[in-house]
This record gives structure tokens, sequence and C-alpha cells, in this order.
């Protein structure tokens, strides 16, 4: 009986199982051999790129500008989340509306958007002038900084709803047994609600890192010509036909990632057992 | 810090404590007064304010009107950590990121006791619960039982001056239930802790409790000991909710005559006895105070009744009995070679004591509970 259920309960995986094969690791197997194969073994895309300081240097700034992205985001949607989640039911389902609601707009044209807000002659500048604060337009857009505000107003919705819902599934009577055994408010936070929602924020937070890796159009639409990304670097190649030198770029990104995300979860890990630690109250 | 000046067991007063949700008045004027040492159990149906009533003595919420007192000095100002109060909550709430000594060891810390301190405790809690080899194991590697010990552990490990219970079983399948509550009353013997505890469950209250408040709507509708709240019953409303009974109505037809209606039977009182039932018009009769061997006195009252249904409950058996008025009374009897089962239909005559039957108030003191 069990045994008969897990056996038909396998034919649900199997579209995921095809997609995943077919359009993720067919492609990156082509991709890993594409960058080694030019036409013959070759390690050439690899030399050239960590030969190079520049492709050095736009790789550690993806990962800065992730890491960075990242943190302010967690950061932000933390008490945001807990502002949320201590709302009656009704409440919290119309603030989570109010989190949405730009995702319901591409990334495109949430780039374009903030195009016309920092722009020369864009929102903020023409309200800052009309203020009198400043008489010549502040640069602001093409800055790294217009790419940082961006990127986190546009991955923060995400974090937000991880961090969210796993501060909905905490049981709120786990802060009153903190409370009758002994704890201040700020130290039932400490070792009870902190540890337990952390988990779901470091996920957010990996999910925001991720996405941040891979971000091209708003670094391209926002930022200066120094703030290009590993993705655009990948964008150009592409369009140079450098097949195989894309390939590499994009294989050393991609392992990249994966490296990030495990130290990511490592400090995690290291953090949470500080938090509940034996040692000091 | 946390006041270390009580004892552990103090005496606990609330006193004219009232509690409003908006239009809805958990408590109203509610008064207890509890020993040092006592287990005392709120025992009433959802709603009633059980939970109300320990959240006001916990900290949880803010009494609205009155004051509550731990060894005569009232705690109302204080936060709930400052309160040195014990609580196992109904879902245990164990903390699923900490393992069994950490989650022990959890008061301890905060009030900044020495390692070795901390180890000694623990140690000591949960060898009284039995899980002393289980301090490495986290929350969800243990079963309910365990957890429940777990959960009581860590609320006595700091000798709180209270313990507060409520429904610590009521998450547990009946066997587990009957062995913990056992459990419980030994801890109790064992620590002389004040128990406040909270259950709908009559048949736990009765198991349990030195003393037991039957509350409805937000008051205390009797409290007494298990053998009194079972037997001197003082309304309508605690009978039926303590034990299985049978309400009989009556009315006065003359100073010393009474006449039960629903059995279609008059009694004439004896001299010594002419204030019975004055004022009321019913009375709780058990179902194992009725009796089939009739030995006519003027104590009895004897009526006419025929079986409807009967059922097995064990070594008791159970039947429903008509009377001539038509009203349905239980009563019950035990099982033995000399106690032959009445058919289905079969005509009898039943007898009871006067001195079994207890009349009733109407309401909850009149505030219309039925
Ligand atoms: N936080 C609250 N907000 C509003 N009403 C509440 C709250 N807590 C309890 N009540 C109301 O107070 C009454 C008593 O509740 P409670 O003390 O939980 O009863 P019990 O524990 O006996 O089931 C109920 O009518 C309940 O709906
Ligand atoms: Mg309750």
């Amino acid at each position: 009986m069990n045994t008969n259920r897990k056996i038909t309960s396998t034919w649900l995986l199997w579209p995921a199982l095809f997609m995943l094969v077919a359009f993720f690791l067919i492609p990156t197997l082509d991709i890993l051999r594409a960058s080694v194969y030019d036409p013959e073994f070759t390690t050439k895309h690899f030399v050239k790129l960590f030969g190079s300081n520049v492709y050095l240097e736009i790789l550690w700034r993806t990962i800065r500008l992730s890491l960075i992205v990242s943190l302010i985001c967690a950061v932000i949607a933390y008490p945001v989340s807990y502002f949320i989640v201590l709302r009656p039911r009704k409440q919290q389902i119309f603030f989570l509306f109010l989190v949405f609601i730009p995702l319901w707009m591409s990334v495109l044209i949430r780039s374009y958007a903030w195009m016309v807000v920092l722009g020369r002659e864009g929102l903020i500048n023409a309200i800052m002038i009309g203020l009198g604060f400043t008489d010549q337009p502040v640069k602001m857009l093409f800055t790294t900084g217009a790419v940082y505000i961006a990127m986190v107003q546009i991955l923060l919705p995400i974090q937000i709803v991880t961090c969210y819902s796993a501060m909905s599934e905490i049981d709120f009577d786990l802060m009153r047994a903190a409370r009758i055994l002994g704890a201040k408010p700020w130290q039932a936070i400490r070792r009870v609600f902190l540890p337990l929602s952390l988990d779901g924020t470091v996920t957010g937070a990996i999910i925001v890192f991720m996405l941040s890796m891979g971000f091209f159009i708003t670094p391209a639409l926002v930022g200066g010509r120094k703030d290009i990304m590993m993705a655009n670097l990948i964008e150009f190649q592409v369009n140079q036909l450098n097949w195989g030198f894309a390939a590499a770029i994009s294989i050393v990104l991609l392992i990249a990632t994966v490296i990030s995300v495990f130290i990511i979860k490592r400090l995690a890990k290291t953090l949470t057992r500080r938090l509940v630690g034996g040692g000091s109250a | 810090m946390i006041e270390r000046d009580v004892e552990f067991g103090a005496s606990v007063t609330f006193d004219s404590v009232s509690k409003t949700y908006g239009a809805v008045k958990a408590l109203s004027d509610f008064n207890l007064s509890i020993q040092r040492g006592e287990f005392v159990t709120l025992l009433g149906p959802s709603g009633s304010g059980k939970t109300t009533a320990l959240n006001v003595l916990a900290g949880f919420a803010d009494a609205t009107e009155g004051d509550v007192r731990v060894n005569k000095k009232s705690i109302l100002g204080l936060p709930p950590e400052r309160r040195n109060i014990g609580m196992v909550f109904q879902n245990y709430s164990l903390f699923p990121h900490m393992n069994v000594f950490e989650n022990v060891a959890f008061p301890l810390r905060l009030r900044k006791m020495s390692q070795a301190e901390i180890k000694k405790r623990v140690g000591d809690s949960l060898a009284m619960v039995q899980l002393a080899e289980f301090g490495d194991r986290m929350p969800n590697q243990l079963s309910g039982g365990q957890r429940q010990r777990v959960a009581f552990a860590r609320a006595i490990v700091f000798e709180p001056s209270v313990l507060l219970m409520d429904e610590p079983l009521g998450a547990l399948d009946l066997k587990l239930r009957e062995a913990m509550q056992l459990e419980i009353k030994r801890y109790h013997k064992q620590l002389g802790c004040t128990i406040l505890f909270v259950t709908h469950d009559q048949g736990e209250a009765l198991a349990l409790s030195d003393r037991i408040a039957v509350m409805g709507e937000g008051q205390i509708v009797q409290i007494d000991t298990p053998d009194r709240i079972y037997d001197e019953p003082n309304s309508k409303y605690v009978a039926d909710f303590i034990g299985t009974t049978n309400i009989v109505d009556f009315e006065r037809v003359s100073p010393s005559r009474v006449r039960f209606s629903d059995l279609d039977v008059e009694f004439e009182l004896a001299d010594s006895n002419k204030n019975w039932g004055e004022g009321r018009q019913s009375i709780s009769l058990r179902p194992e105070k009725l009796h089939r061997d009739i030995s006519p006195s003027d104590q009895m009252i004897i009526f006419d009744g025929s079986i409807e249904e009967y059922l097995f409950l064990g070594n008791i058996i159970q039947y429903s009995v008509k009377t001539k008025s038509g009203k349905t009374l239980l009563f019950q009897e035990h099982r033995g070679p000399s106690v032959p089962i009445l058919a289905r239909g079969e005509t009898l005559k039943l007898a009871f004591s006067i001195n079994d039957a207890r009349p009733l108030d109407e309401g909850t003191h009149g505030s219309g509970l039925a």
C-alpha cells in the first residue's frame, strides 16, 4: 500500500525532472563544453579571464554588489516582516498586497522608472531645484549608488515575502514562554524569535544574492560605465560572438555563486549558534 | 532582577478581578484565594475565562479592575519576567531550536546562575521527570508525553512561587493522559508547590485537585473539594458539569409536602427536615443514588418507571428509565451475580433517599446561566 503510493507519487516529479534536465542540466553542460572546447580542448578562455585584472575586478565587483544588496534587503525586510506578522490577519494580507504590487511590473520597466526618477531632469532633481536646495541638477543616474537603490527596490519584495513566511510559522506562545521564564522583551526576541526567523531571512538573502549575481538590465540602464557586471560582460561577449569566452565567464559566475552561497550558509549557521548560545544570557 | 524573596509555594489571591475585551467580559468580579502548596483547578467550558485568569496572573493580560496578589503582595505592576511564575502551556511551547537541556536551562541562564549550578538543577529536574538521559535530544525527537514532561521540568526548575498549567494534558491520548495525571500528582507531593491548573475535563479535575473552582461566564460558580463538588453541587450548572446526573423538578404543595412532578410522586418531609429545598425548584440526583432494592422508610422516595435502553460501562450498567410523567432518568448499578440485567420495556420501582437529592440553584449565582 505504502510502496504503491510511493511509486505512484514519483510520477508527479517527472515533468519537473524533465524540465530540469532538458532546460538546465543539458545547456549547462553544453556551456561547460563550449568553455573548454574551441574547437579543440583548450584552457585559453580561463587563462584570459584569470590573467586579466579587469575581468577579476568585474567578478569581485559583482560578488560585492550582490552581497551588499542582499544585506541591505535583509536589514530592511526584517523589521518590515516583523511589523506585518504582528498585525491582525486581515491587515497582514493588506500589507503583503502592498509589498507585492511592484512584482507585477517587469524589471525592465522598473529600471526605466528609476531613470525617470533619478535622471538629470528627473523627479528628484526637479523637486530639489524647485525647493531651492540646489540650482544645478545633482548627478544620480548612471552612478553606482543608482544601481544599489534600483536593485534593492526591485529585490526587496522577494526578501520580505520569504522572511515574512518564515516569521508567520513561529508560534508566538514561544515568546510568552520565554517571558514567563524570565526573559525581558528584547531577550525573548534575541534568544527565541531571532534564531527561529534567521533561517527564513538567510534563505531570502540567498535568493536575492543569486538573483543579483545574474542582474544585467538594471546595471546597464541606471549604472555608469564602470558599473559593468559579470552578466553585462557575458552579454557583451555574446554580441561579439565570442561564444567560448562567454561560456567561460558563465561557468566562473556559476561557480562563484555556488561557493558564495555555501559560505553564506556556513556563516549563518555559526551566527545562529552564537545567538542560541550557552554562555551569556 | 528577578524577585528571589518569594518561596517555592506561595499563596495567591485574585481580588475582585475583572477583565474585558471590548464588549466581552472574560472575567467579572473574579475572586479566588489559593493557599500555599495547594492544588486548585479551574474547571469550566471553553470560553468561561480560565485562560484569562491565568494570563492575568502571569502578566500576559492586564486586569481591567481588581488586584492579584502573590504572598500578599500585589504583582500587577510587574512584567511577566519578574513575577517568578512557572507555566506549562497546552502545546508545550518548547523552544524548537534548543535541545532538552538548553530548554530547561533557559530560565536559569536568564537568572545568571553559575554553570555548575545550572548543570545540577537541570539534572535534578530532568531526573524527576525521568528524562535524565534525554538532555541532548531536540524537542521534535520526543513523544508527546516526553515533551509534556520537559515542559514541566522547565517550568519548575527555577522554583517558581506558583505553577500554572493551562490544559496541559489536552493534546495527549487517554492512556497517556491518565498516566500523566498520576505523575503530576506525584510532582505536586514531592515539590509542595502551589499549582493553579486549568481543564475542561471534570474527571481530570476530580482526580488531581485539592479544590475545584467551577467557572461559568468569567466567575467562580462553586469552589470546593472534589467530593463536595460532586456530592453537593450548589447549582444546576455545576451538577450538570460534574459527572452525569439527573435534574428533577419539584414544587412545594404544602409547607411540609413536595411534589416531584417529573416522577409523579409526592413526599412528606420529616419534621426535622422542614426547610429542605426551600426556594429551589429542582434537584440533582446522581444515577448511582437510585436503587431498586426498596426498603421503605420515611427517607425514601419511591416511583415507577420502565426500562428504555441500557448501556454497559464495564462493571457498571447504566439504564435509561422512563417515568410515568414521561421524563427519562439515568440509573446505574454495579453488575454482579445477584443483580439480573433488566430487559427493555420491563417496569420497576426505583427509590432514592431524600438525603441524596441535592436541591439546586437555578443559574450561576443568578447570572442567568442554565
Ligand atoms: N485576546 C482576546 N481578545 C478578545 N477576546 C478574548 C481574548 N482572550 C479571550 N477572549 C474572550 O474572553 C472569553 C474567555 O476566554 P478564555 O479565558 O480563553 O476562556 P477559556 O480559557 O475558559 O476557554 C472568551 O469569550 C474569549 O473569546
Ligand atoms: Mg483556555
